[in-house]
């Protein structure tokens, strides 16, 4: 087990590697100029020539990447060229919103989903295992910013349910210290202020669920073909026959196994939302990473998009990582392959 | 999905007649003839456009901007500049269609490509490939296409190539994995010992008999080409106006949320359909062509 | 399972009902007096950064007008200076020398004291290159506003008195002075923190900044210290809502206070709202689409005319700028000084615009290309369906437009270099001083790459008057001379000037003392909240 963990520890290296020098070569090719745009309309050719000396963009390509790659091993991501602002620190204000949003938002699509799934096993070519995949399927199939505006249209400008955006209301004053504000305002509950928790809440519902809708459809197909397999196998049989409750046969013994390819499929959704939330948090003004690094690739923020990608695709790998060590723990056979 | 179980079906089929054969199963499978209606709908729809548009899809009127569905002959409304929304919705299909293909044929094309050679080499050419594959997956997606458009400048076609580069590795790996069970048939150690050369043995042996899987991931593809290329449009990268693309649609109505529903709904009504179609048609297909996935 | 998504459901939905009276908690006001409350700003965008020397976008400098003060400030409502933390000043005969007093016990909050050394510090530190803080530039404005030909020391004759020598008579040298770039800083707040001063701004103003959550919004409290009167409100947070229907929903809920730049489609809706108050304000901007006269058919001033007459600026008002925005005959606005009203513009007359073409050869019309800005700008709300309209009226007289549109730094980069056609920008005024708008814009200096003057338009006897101007003490003369050049301006149209547009800010009833400022600024000195 260690030794299976060392390995794929040790081939997380060459991968992030090549991300790194990806990502430092695709910026490179990009056609614009930060200096341009940040001095924008009024910019003189003095004024251009300074920055670029400043930025270092002058330096010859070998160079700059030399240097970057002399940061990169350092966790040194850079200072902001739009914002001034550390990277490092950019990132740790916005990835935080980002996971909350995508937590929320797989709990709501794991557990929805899961249900979902089983009862759609349970309830075989009945018109609710019809209804359900169907659903399912328009699920995968849901433009999800398109998705995002409806929702806005109906539970926000239509019935007034939810607010149209952004992670908290305005007039809480109120200091955030990890970025989770779930965690940040949850003392409060005790202190008083029981508003800042509900208004954190509030405020997730609408983004995560559209954000859901997608990750749920295919938990739910995964779960229902995963568990009508483990259904058709002997053992089950077995069970069955020794005249074991049916609602004890799905959940105590059948479920279980019929989880392991579920676990896998939330692992890896989880990871595709870490980037993949951009257009729900473009829509609800959620500040999260997708949002600020595609505003950083509009601005050519070089240093920016180079944090950002390094470090989504760090934790992508990272969760890929941990599911294959919990499917390889749960299922020791795993190890074979 | 394995290779084997495509040919098990293969093999049922009568020998003279595959497609009429698996259009028979295709119409009995019901999620499958369901997709297939929709598509054929929609292809209908994109060939005919300028015989069944009522309006122009360009054309603007301005005093008649934001005019509600099922007024003054504007069957789903005007969008912000007067124009006739299913019209454009009417000429968008051909935009949608054509990106779907578009697309997944460069995925295809390039995916079994490095596919194919690197399983069939195998060894370090096998190991050098599929790094750079994991590489690519652990590269953030959408984040990716986004580059990529800011790289070429935003455009429609640009935006098709976009996806095309981001869904190759999925091809990659579906074709390796196929032609890496269809190596060790009898038949393909047979003719290599006739002398058959490489290209060959890969092109017109091997490579025929890994299309059920490819065709199953790519008419999936197509939906998701679709999705991403409208997702793509939402954010300025893809089409440019005047266009009428339903992504773009979509991001011009949404100033109009508030007095203006129908210029967001309508696109976004027809993107769903047609994805749904491609998602249907793939569904069925891999129970059609993978029995064991049949329940 | 079913229980743990029961629960789920309980905690979402009892949570968000709950809450959503909660959301429209009011204002924690103590008395009736004018004294206290939270006044909430929703606004598009975030600022870049607080150092008032090296940002340049609204956004940052909607927060710097509160956190700093500079020697002198527009007056509320206009463009004229008048005094701020210079008590009074003199000017010497040849107009050369300026000598400010500044306004004695004033301190940084920070505690330090404001006196000649900081206004030095703020002013060298721009352009002295040796100076030690001049690294943490760029100076964007301080350049753009080419300052570094025009001062040439600034010098601190005692603890409370500073004098700034200039290199040559700068007509609207105090109205520069009331720009954001020309503040004062702390010096000891810009030595401490260095290239992190942008985040951590400290100045003398009505307000200072207690936290700024990136991209989301900026709180400023009371500054107890301050040395004006008036100053009412507890907190200012400026918040960012990028979509503009999104502001209004949040302003129609009682969310925030004051919401900018409502979307134009929303305005009907806004006029008809009880709680609600809108507010407007002529724009000081232009939008314009430029002709590239370096080009054929472009150097032909019949084609430019045919193109006048070809756009209708009604439809474009109409499909784009909606309520807010008013056609355009010359390349300054119509509340700026020296604004020449006598001009008839071209009116939409295609068929004019046809035999015009005709007469400058090209009966059958042409083909070229129509480039136009990713971005939104104050003078342009949507610059590509802008080109979406013109490209069909174009089509009308025959002329085939492609569009073309570059990611914004390159739109700059190509159009400054004249790779361009045609090409829509526009300008929002610094100053109030058309020299800002004439010069910059369309005078043959300006027509060197990197250009401000994309029609690349080299006329003499504009850019003589426009010099002549610049040179000249007088007003009223000066008003003549930009009255002359619109008309050659006019004649010879490099431009198709589009529109003007207006500011809108919105508000609930209660809050009140906001007065609209014509330079697009939003400041909230006096504002105070009414029960």
């Amino acid at each position: 087990m260690f030794r299976f963990i060392l390995k794929r520890l040790a081939l997380l290296f060459p991968t992030v590697f090549g991300v790194v020098t990806l990502v430092f070569f695709m910026i490179a090719l990009t056609p614009g100029d930060p200096a341009r745009v940040m001095l924008g309309e009024r910019a003189s050719e003095k004024q251009l020539t300074e920055l670029r000396q400043q930025l270092g963009l002058d330096k010859p390509l070998a160079q700059q990447y030399g240097l970057y790659l002399k940061r990169i091993v350092k966790l040194d991501f850079g200072r902001s060229i739009r914002s001034g602002q550390k990277v490092a620190d950019d990132i740790r204000t916005y990835f935080p919103a980002t996971i909350e949003l995508t937590i929320f938002a797989m709990i709501i699509a794991s557990l929805l989903g899961i249900w979902i799934g089983v009862l759609s096993a349970t309830h075989k070519n009945t018109w609710i295992d019809v209804g359900s995949m169907m659903g399912a399927l328009v699920g995968v199939s849901m433009p999800i910013f398109w998705l995002a505006l409806v929702m806005i249209m109906i539970f926000s400008v239509g019935l007034d349910l939810f607010p149209t955006g952004s992670r908290m209301n305005v007039r809480f004053f109120f200091q955030p210290h990890t970025n989770f504000y779930l965690i940040d305002t949850f003392p409060y509950l005790f202190k008083g202020h029981p508003e800042y928790f509900l208004s954190a809440l509030h405020h997730l519902v609408l983004p995560s669920v559209c954000l859901a809708t997608i990750p749920l459809a295919i938990i739910a197909r995964t779960t229902r073909s995963s568990l009508l397999e483990v259904l058709k196998q002997d053992y089950i049989k077995t069970v069955r026959s020794a005249g074991v409750k049916e609602r004890r046969v799905i959940f105590r013994y059948a479920l279980r196994n019929a989880l392991l390819p579920v676990i896998t499929v939330i692992g890896l959704q989880f990871g595709y939302l870490l980037s993949g939330a951009v257009l729900t948090e473009t829509i609800f003004a959620w500040p999260g990473i997708g949002k600020w690094l595609y505003t950083a690739i509009q601005a050519r923020d070089y240093p920016a998009v180079q944090g950002g990608i390094i470090v989504i695709s760090t934790s992508f790998i990272l969760i890929n990582l941990l599911v294959d060590l919990l499917y390889s723990l749960i299922n020791p056979k795993i190890r074979l392959s | 999905m394995s290779s084997a179980a495509a040919k098990e079906t293969a093999k049922a089929l009568p020998k003279d007649h595959p497609l009429a054969e698996l259009f028979y199963q295709i119409r009995h499978n019901r999620s499958a003839s369901i997709g297939l209606f929709i598509i054929l709908f929609f292809i209908l729809v994109a060939l005919l456009d300028p015989l069944i548009a009522p309006h122009d899809p360009i054309t603007q009127d301005i005093s008649m901007r934001k005019t509600a569905p099922l007024t003054a002959g504007y069957v789903l409304g005007s969008d912000d500049l007067g124009r006739d929304i299913l019209s454009r919705i009417i000429y968008g299909s051909r935009i949608s269609m054509l990106i779907g293909v578009v697309a997944v044929g460069i995925a295809i094309l390039f995916g079994s490509l490095i596919g194919i050679v690197s399983a069939y080499y195998g060894g370090v050419v096998d190991t050098v490939i599929m790094r750079l594959i994991d590489i690519m997956l652990a590269f953030p997606f959408i984040i990716l296409t986004i580059i990529i458009v800011s790289i070429m400048g935003p455009s429609l076609f640009n935006a098709m190539v976009a996806i095309g580069i981001s869904q190759v590795p999925q091809y990659a790996r579906l074709v390796r994995a196929s032609v890496l069970a269809e190596k060790e048939n009898d038949y393909v150690t047979a003719e290599r010992s006739l002398g058959t050369g490489d290209l060959e043995l890969m092109f017109r042996s091997i490579l025929p008999n890994c299309l059920a899987p490819v065709s199953v991931q790519a008419t999936l593809g197509i939906g998701s080409a679709i999705l991403e290329s409208a997702a793509l449009s939402f954010l300025g990268l893809g089409a440019q106006p005047p266009t009428p693309e339903w992504g773009l649609m979509i991001s011009d109505g949404k100033e109009f949320i508030t007095n203006a529903w129908w210029i967001v709904t309508m696109p976004g009504i027809a993107t769903l359909l047609a994805v749904l179609g491609f998602n249907l048609l793939g569904d069925g297909l891999r129970d059609i062509l993978d029995p064991r996935l049949k329940d | 399972m079913k229980k743990a998504l029961m629960l789920l459901l309980v905690l979402l939905m009892g949570g968000s009902f709950l809450f959503a009276s909660g959301d429209k908690e009011s204002n924690d006001k103590a008395s009736s007096s004018k004294e206290g409350g939270v006044l909430v700003f929703a606004r598009s965008n975030d600022a870049v950064g607080l150092d008032p020397g090296t940002e340049d976008d609204g956004e940052s400098f909607y927060p710097i007008r509160h956190i700093y003060e500079g020697l002198v400030a527009f007056k509320p409502g206009t463009t004229e200076p008048e005094p701020r933390l210079a008590e009074s000043w003199e000017v010497s005969a040849d107009g050369l020398t300026y000598t400010f007093h500044l306004r004695s016990g004033v301190k940084f909050t920070d505690g330090t004291p404001m006196n000649a050394d900081a206004v030095v510090y703020s002013f060298e530190r721009q352009f002295k290159e040796d100076h030690p803080a001049y690294d943490q530039g760029p100076w964007k404005y301080w350049g753009y506003m080419s300052m570094s030909d025009i001062v040439d020391s600034v010098v601190a004759l005692d603890d409370m008195t500073v004098q700034m020598n200039l290199q040559k008579v700068e007509a609207p040298l105090l109205n520069n002075l009331s720009m954001e770039f020309a503040v004062i800083v702390s010096p000891t707040a810009s030595a401490k923190y260095g290239d992190d001063f942008k985040n951590n701004p400290v100045g003398t103003g009505p307000y200072k900044m207690v936290s700024w959550t990136k991209g989301d919004s900026i709180v400023l409290e009371k500054n107890a210290d301050y040395w004006g009167e008036n100053i009412f409100l507890d907190r200012i947070i400026f918040k960012v809502i990028p979509d503009a229907t999104a502001r209004w929903l949040a302003l129609q809920k009682g969310e925030v206070d004051i919401i900018d730049l409502p979307s134009p489609e929303d305005l009907d809706a806004i006029r008809a709202d009880a709680n609600v108050d809108l507010v407007s304000g002529a724009g000081l901007n232009v939008g314009y689409l430029a002709m590239n006269t370096a080009k054929k058919p472009f150097d032909n001033k019949l084609v430019r005319q045919a193109i006048n007459y070809a756009i209708n600026k009604d439809d474009i008002i109409k499909g784009v700028y909606g309520d807010s925005g008013q056609a355009a005959k010359n390349p300054i606005p119509p509340t700026m000084w020296g604004y020449n009203d006598d001009i008839v513009p071209y009116e939409y007359n295609p068929a004019k615009a046809r035999e015009l073409l005709a007469k400058a050869g090209y009966p059958n019309g042409f083909s070229t290309t129509l480039w136009a800005m990713p971005v939104v700008r104050p003078y342009n709300p949507n610059a590509k369906k802008m080109a979406e309209v013109m490209q069909e009226q174009l089509k009308a007289v025959g002329i085939t437009a492609e569009i073309v549109s570059y990611e914004w730094g390159t739109y700059l980069d190509k159009t400054d270099n004249g790779e361009h056609d045609m090409a829509l920008l526009g300008w929002g005024g610094d100053n109030g001083d058309p020299d800002n708008f004439l010069w910059v814009l369309l005078s043959e200096p300006a027509a060197i790459p990197p250009a401000g003057n994309i029609a690349f338009w080299k006329n003499a006897e504009f850019t003589a008057l426009c010099k002549e101007a610049k040179e000249t003490a007088d007003l009223a003369t000066r008003a003549e001379l930009y009255k002359k050049a619109q008309v050659i301006f006019h004649e010879e149209c490099p431009w198709v000037p589009v529109a003007h547009s207006t500011d809108y800010v919105a508000m609930k009833k209660n809050v009140k003392g906001f007065v609209m400022s014509p330079l697009a600024r939003r400041e909230f000195y006096h504002c105070y909240l009414e029960d």
